[in-house]
């Protein structure tokens, strides 16, 4: 049960990795996304993606500035334009 | 003939050269391999967003309330061509290739009977396309201030395009940068990016259905700057590349050029040194004779 989590900017790729959930800043609200979501995609607003590596663990939070969120097959993709971690 | 004096002189003046030619190449040769780093570092954000781009546009496109940097304005009448120039020279005809393609489409566009402005981005090939269109330079792009161009860059040009394109001064917009195929290739190519061109690549077809949070048309119109962005910052970093290319390139030739003529002067210099020892010994063995 992982999800596969990829956070890209457009000077590298700074994320690729498997983890638990993550909890994205949607537009129209926060929402997470588990393994196994739907496909979605989301513009996102300037806030902090939190990423729980495993169920229950504290998450580590990442804070990103425009872009949006793709939820497809290969799990989610978060495209974003400035990010601070 | 020049005198032993003046030889030894160019000798020296041409190892000079020779020392700096061949510090700018490894500086150039240094640089590169950065440039070629980062390029490659910024393809996974631009193929994913090419591909959210493809998937969307194919939905929305067709329709007739697609997004303006989509669809265009209905016009094809005033062309903008953004040209995308170094600020440093040495680096052979990296400059005047991206400026001579520009120009070259100015005039394609002209005998059209279209009207056409330039934006320059960088400080190069300012004074080339001053003196072909000494009154059609609507703005310039100042990057000496910064050493890398970097998404900072790119974000702030296309922000301004797309204020001049909203503003009605322009229908399209064509952009001239060197792509970078390797070290002694660099290709100076033109492409159209507003209205943002539909890309080639067709979207898979997963089949599911994507829920789109807001709407289909809210995300392509946040997506649309956003690909802008993305292209020229692309445009930007390829050029970067070619033009440290064209420089190790072209450094590495002067270098070699200067090495040919340290030998040539050197032999030019032996053998009028060898000349007056011969002139002198028969001087002496003349006089010697004499007596």
């Amino acid at each position: 049960m992982a999800l596969h989590f990829e956070l890209v900017t457009p000077a590298r790729l700074v994320r690729s990795e498997e983890v638990h959930m993550v909890v994205v800043p949607g537009t129209e609200g926060e929402f997470g996304v588990l393994e196994g979501h739907a496909p979605f995609m989301s513009t996102i607003r300037d806030g902090n993606v939190q990423v729980y590596r495993t169920a229950g663990a504290a998450p580590e939070t990442i804070a990103v500035r425009g872009g949006f969120a793709e939820v497809g097959a290969g799990g989610l993709t978060l495209l974003a334009e400035h990010v601070e971690d | 003939m020049a005198s032993l004096k003046e030889l030894k002189g160019r000798i020296n003046s041409v190892k000079s050269t020779q020392k700096i030619t061949k510090a700018k190449q490894m500086v150039a040769a240094a640089k590169l391999r950065k440039a070629q780093a980062a390029a490659e570092a910024a393809r996974p954000y631009a193929q994913r967003l090419a591909g959210v781009m493809a998937s969307l546009a194919t939905r929305v496109g067709g329709q007739d309330n697609a997004p303006r940097l989509l669809a265009g304005t209905g016009a094809d009448q005033r062309h903008l061509l953004v040209v995308a120039n170094s600020d440093k020279g040495l680096a052979g005809a990296f400059n005047s290739n991206i400026v001579r393609a520009a120009l070259a489409k100015a005039r394609a566009l002209e005998a059209e009977g279209k009207s056409v402005a330039f934006y320059l981005i960088g400080r190069k090939g300012r004074p080339v396309i001053r003196r072909a269109y000494p009154n059609q330079i609507s703005a310039q792009f100042d990057t000496t201030e910064v050493r890398e161009p970097g998404f900072a860059e790119a974000e702030r040009i296309a922000d301004e395009l797309v204020a001049m394109y909203e503003a009605g001064r322009f229908d399209t917009a064509h952009l001239f940068y060197s792509r970078f195929r390797s070290a002694l290739v660099q290709e100076p190519t033109g492409q159209q990016i507003i209205p943002v061109p539909p890309p080639t690549t067709a979207p898979a077809d997963t089949g599911a259905v994507v829920e789109y949070e807001p709407g289909e048309e809210e995300i392509l119109e946040a997506l649309l700057p956003r690909y802008l962005k993305t292209q020229l910052f692309g445009a930007l970093l390829e050029n970067m590349a070619s033009e440290q290319g064209a420089s190790m390139t072209a450094m590495d030739n002067a270098t070699r050029n200067a090495g040919d003529l340290i030998g040539k002067l050197t032999i030019q210099y032996n053998r009028s040194r060898q000349a007056a020892i011969t002139t002198e010994l028969i001087e002496i063995i003349a006089g010697a004779e004499a007596l």
